[in-house]
């Protein structure tokens, strides 16, 4: 089992007054090759947890191992775990600090400790892979534009070639088409390459067409794990702790209600289309 | 990581001596501190650390808060205790290397009463910045330095910079500690290496940092900007700084602490 959390426990500022319970005994196994959406509400231990996960924070209490092995052990090595688990913290392109783009790139890879040559392979592939044109490699990382500079700052963690990769919100601040953009992007680098991904989001919306899993985070702990499918059944819970299940989800409820023999399930608009077709076709 | 540093951040709590007007913590503060340099005895220093731990207590500030602060100027405060210990000429206590290096009584002397006026200094200064918030910090500075306008002084504009930089500090700690993480979980390394490699490794981390503050700041100046800011002519507070009784009687314990230091440490 490449990740698995056993009963971790994370308080913020320990020892102090503002001390914090940020999570929750958390137990997690999460498998090779997933793609999974991990949700909640801003406060509610999302990125916290996905910081533990390459061993940037230290749990208070419990384990965390990634391929059988205590990450918080004696001996354990780190950097060589952080190179295995990428992660894309957000607003990612405020890290940006080369010359320009291509070096920014090569960074990771060279703290690897590869030869310049094939730290430049890297870079120029895993910028190929996030569609930066060649153009763009020698201008500096302040010149190009937003959506640029978060594909440019993801590459960077691309081009270590890590095995689980997460993505801390990497759609805010960007219009519906970057975001569309980065997500699609995503979601090919996954089928690509069979890459572990965890997309953390706070918008059920940004990640029901593409995951395969979703764990709902609230107050620190996971509230709900499971398939897209299962977890939007739950919408009325969803609602309780602040969040939405996609608009998909409601408009196939009303029409169920209102007597229309609709699968309520679907979770794309992709699939309501067909479903609602489908009905109206065979009442 | 940089959260540990709890020097000079305000701590949010209710207690007598967060209430007290920002001038009379200012005005005590740099009166604590003149008296802890005219002490020339141990009994003042007695005097002054029952000082300082009736106000702590009242302050209502665990100990322990207070004493991890200490810890970033640990280093100074050794420096300052070897210096004084070897670098004064006087009687010799010990001697090491046939003479070269000795230890005196005086340095010993000078060296304890340093330990002892930096320590008390410190904890007597951040208990002021630890029960003031920054802008009521500021606000009384600005009152205090009002007679200095006569002579062209511009106080509003500078206290107002402070206020703006110290509300920035815990910002800027933040994003430190963000980019830290950001260029850590990129295979950086800020902890290995010769002072050469760190200091290269740095680049990283400054960088952006530099970037975010400049960008801050001019979102800061444009947001002051739009609100018709226009510098402290004519401007009036909200707020205004009144003094309460509570803070005569914190003006009277203070001349106390000073008469009974001045005549117990100076006998």
């Amino acid at each position: 089992m490449p990740i698995l959390l056993d009963h971790v426990n994370y308080i913020y500022e320990a020892d102090t007054p503002l001390a914090q319970k940020a999570l929750n005994d958390i137990c997690l196994e999460i498998p090779d090759g997933q793609f999974i959406g991990v949700i909640g509400h801003t406060g509610s231990g999302k990125s916290t947890l996905m910081q533990h996960l390459n061993g940037l924070v230290k749990a208070t209490s419990g384990h965390i191992y990634f391929d059988g092995e205590d990450i918080d052990g004696a001996g354990f090595d780190k950097r060589a775990l952080r190179s295995k688990v990428g992660l894309v913290f957000q607003y990612p392109e405020h890290q940006l600090f080369e010359i320009d783009v291509f070096s920014d790139v090569c960074f990771g890879p060279k703290n690897l400790g590869l030869s310049q040559e094939d730290a430049e392979a890297r870079a120029r592939e895993a910028l190929e892979s996030v569609g930066i044109p060649e153009e763009l490699y020698h201008m500096s990382p302040f010149e190009i534009s937003g959506g640029q500079k978060r594909r440019v700052a993801i590459a960077g963690v691309l081009a270590m070639k890590p095995r689980v990769l997460i993505l801390d919100e990497p759609t805010a601040g960007l219009d519906p088409r970057g975001r569309d953009e980065i997500l699609h992007q995503i979601k090919s680098l996954q089928e690509q390459t069979g890459m572990t991904i965890l997309l953390v989001s706070h918008s059920m919306e940004d990640v029901a067409e593409y995951v395969d899993r979703i764990i709902v985070m609230n107050q620190g702990s996971v509230m709900l794990d499971g398939g897209p499918r299962e977890i939007f059944r739950h919408y009325r819970e969803l609602e309780e702790i602040g969040l939405a299940a996609p608009q998909v989800t409601y408009i196939m409820h009303m029409l169920s209600e209102k007597g229309l023999n609709v699968d309520v399930d679907v979770t794309t608009i992709h699939e309501a289309t067909r479903e609602i077709v489908e009905a109206l076709k065979h009442p | 990581m940089l959260r540990d540093i709890t020097l000079g951040q305000y701590y949010q709590t209710d207690s007598v001596i967060h209430r007290l007007d920002p001038r009379v913590k200012l005005g005590g503060t740099i009166l604590y501190i003149i008296s802890l340099f005219f002490f020339e005895n141990i009994f003042g220093y007695l005097v002054a650390a029952a000082f300082l731990a009736v106000v702590i207590a009242l302050s209502r500030i665990p100990f322990k808060y207070i004493v991890k602060g200490m810890k970033a100027i640990l280093f100074l405060l050794l420096i300052t205790v070897i210096f004084n210990l070897f670098l004064t000429p006087g009687t010799p206590l010990v001697e090491f290397f046939g003479g070269r290096i000795r230890i005196t009584y005086e340095g010993l002397k000078y060296a304890v009463f340093m330990a002892i006026r930096l320590s008390f200094l410190i904890v007597g200064s951040s208990i002021m910045t630890l029960t003031t918030t920054p802008n009521n910090l500021t606000d009384g500075m600005e009152r205090m330095m009002r007679p200095l306008k006569l002579i062209r002084v511009p106080v509003h504009e500078i206290t107002m910079m402070m206020s703006i930089a110290l509300r920035f500090i815990p910002i800027l700690l933040e994003e430190t500690d963000k980019i830290m993480k950001a260029q850590m979980a990129r295979g950086a390394d800020f902890e290995n290496g010769n002072l050469i490699r760190r200091a290269k490794a740095m680049v990283p981390l400054l960088v952006p940092l530099f970037i975010s503050a400049i960008r801050r700041a001019n979102d800061l100046a444009m947001a002051m900007e739009a609100r018709c800011y226009r510098g402290g002519e004519g401007r009036t507070k909200m707020k205004p700084l009144i003094y309460q009784s509570r803070d005569r009687i914190a003006y009277l314990s203070l001349a106390i602490y000073l008469v009974c230091g001045i005549v117990v440490g100076r006998l």
